[in-house]
């Protein structure tokens, strides 16, 4: 591995350059986005930052410009293109895996999100809740049995996604410490090239082994439609359950954890939800709005001359769009540094915004309900296990949160 | 109140469904978005504007 391919020095506190990115969190802030970034939103909410190689991009950090670049489909998603901001050595290497339609445009991407949209859509995903809520109690039986401390990530926040989307798609759960290692190794800031691509080509192959065996033994699972649709390779149905694999993980894995950690830190907060369950539903949007797990920006190209909050960003040039700043900008959430479960919070844009935004999100918003309500009525004693200055946060990963919970009850 | 939804424009996110669920469905072959009720009652204009506002793909236009 040569200097070039190692990735930036997540953890150096007070960087000389604050924007460079990815950027540190302040000590003692972990839910806070790093103070460069968040001061930019004020001083020049549209400004050059420096990535991993040495190369700039910009970073657009207000939520109405965020908005308009991520809704303006001159700023391309193609990640082929010259330009396209990577933020690490390993990020490059997502490609290696096939291209998915989140790394594409439309109508391309239109094409093949339209394939799943239906299996996603807010009444069937509804239809889901009494399954989701089963599985969640059974995680809380089996969590609560005998014991009066566990990890809250490995026996609750973690199996429950992990378990729906394996359901969905037609994934067997046997396998999920294969797909679970290789899908944190996918999400690792720190992972080499390497590392990335060996990671991608066995889920790949592990997915494509899957998509053969369902042409000879078909169920009712995502997988298997795609199959019996007849209009994708096995390799591209390979490629996609990868990218739905990887994606129904460790996003609301870790907002479920991080919620949980913000509400033991936000007792007020947290009392107001026991003391009235159905502020559930708002509160959810809150954690999504004050969290928002994908902390280091959404990437784009420019494929013209485009303005942005009284800048000019020009073709070819790679920007960032960095929605934990936009969640937080005073102009559209007064008082946004502070987690307020009362707040109409739906205007954020935790799940990213324009033609590519999550697709996933009614599936996330059924289960962080059901994780938050459920974590809440049958846990009323919970507490963290160890001093919140211990708990471990993800600064190293794609995906914000907490490497591990422990907590008690 | 008038509701246009361009199902060309939609990406299928939803969004619409759960702000205005009177006012808005989707297909149950791809999730595009259909309206239910083009001219809703008053009662109901906070939660369609709502909903035009967060929509992901600026599909739902409205006019008074």
């Amino acid at each position: 591995m040569t200097t070039a391919e190692r990735t930036a020095p997540l953890d150096a506190p007070d960087a000389p350059d604050a924007l460079a990115v990815p950027a540190a969190r302040a000590p003692g802030c972990p839910f806070d986005p790093a103070p460069g970034v968040a001061r930019a939103v004020h001083e020049e909410p549209v400004t050059r930052a420096t990535l991993w190689d040495g190369s700039a991009c910009w970073l657009v950090t207000r939520h109405q410009d965020v908005r308009q670049v991520l809704g303006d489909q001159r700023f391309s998603a193609d990640a082929h293109l010259p330009g396209f901001p990577f933020l690490t050595a390993g990020g490059r290497e997502i490609l290696s895996g096939g291209t998915t339609f989140i790394r594409q445009d439309d109508p391309e991407h239109a094409r093949l999100r339209r394939m799943l949209t239906a299996d996603f859509m807010v009444k069937k995903v509804e239809a889901m809740r009494p399954e989701v809520q089963r599985l969640a109690d059974e995680l809380i039986d089996r969590m609560t049995d005998g014991r009066t401390s566990a990890d809250l990530v490995t026996d609750f926040a973690l199996p429950l996604p992990s378990l729906v989307i394996c359901l969905l798609l037609g994934v067997p759960y046997e396998d999920h410490g294969y797909f679970q290692e290789r899908s944190r190794i996918l999400l690792s800031l720190r992972s080499t090239a390497e590392e990335v691509r060996t990671a991608q080509l066995e889920l790949v192959a592990y997915l494509t082994r899957l998509a053969e065996s369902k042409r000879e033994r078909p169920d009712d699972g995502i997988v298997s439609r795609l199959v019996a649709r007849g209009e994708l390779s096995f390799a591209e149905i390979a490629t996609m359950g990868r990218l739905l694999l990887v994606a129904g993980h460790e996003t609301t894995a870790n907002m479920t954890a991080l919620s949980t950690l913000a509400l033991l830190r936000n007792p007020d907060q947290l009392a107001r939800l026991r003391a009235e369950p159905s502020l559930v539903k708002g509160a959810v949007e809150e954690l999504l709005r004050y969290l928002t797990i994908v902390h280091n920006g959404v990437p784009r190209v420019a494929t013209e001359d485009v303005e942005v909050g009284g800048r000019t960003i020009r073709a070819g040039e790679g920007v960032l769009c960095t929605i934990n700043t936009a969640n937080r900008d005073e102009d559209v959430f007064p008082g946004g540094e502070a987690l307020d479960v009362t707040r109409d919070a739906r205007r954020h844009v935790a799940f990213g915004f324009g033609v590519h935004q999550c697709l996933g999100q009614p599936l996330a918003r059924v289960e962080l309900q059901i994780a938050v309500e459920t974590l809440i009525r049958r846990l009323p004693g919970l507490r963290l296990d160890i001093p919140f200055e211990d708990v471990a946060f993800r600064s190293d990963m794609a995906i914000y949160g907490v490497h591990s919970l422990p907590v008690a009850w | 109140m008038r509701i246009h939804a361009d199902q060309e424009k939609c990406c299928g996110a939803g969004s619409c469904v759960l702000a205005a669920p009177d006012v808005f469905d989707q297909r149950e072959e791809d999730g595009i978005v259909v309206v239910l009720d083009a001219e809703p009652p008053a009662a109901l204009h906070d939660a369609v504007r709502e909903a035009a506002a967060i929509c992901p793909a600026a599909a739902i236009s409205v006019s008074d």
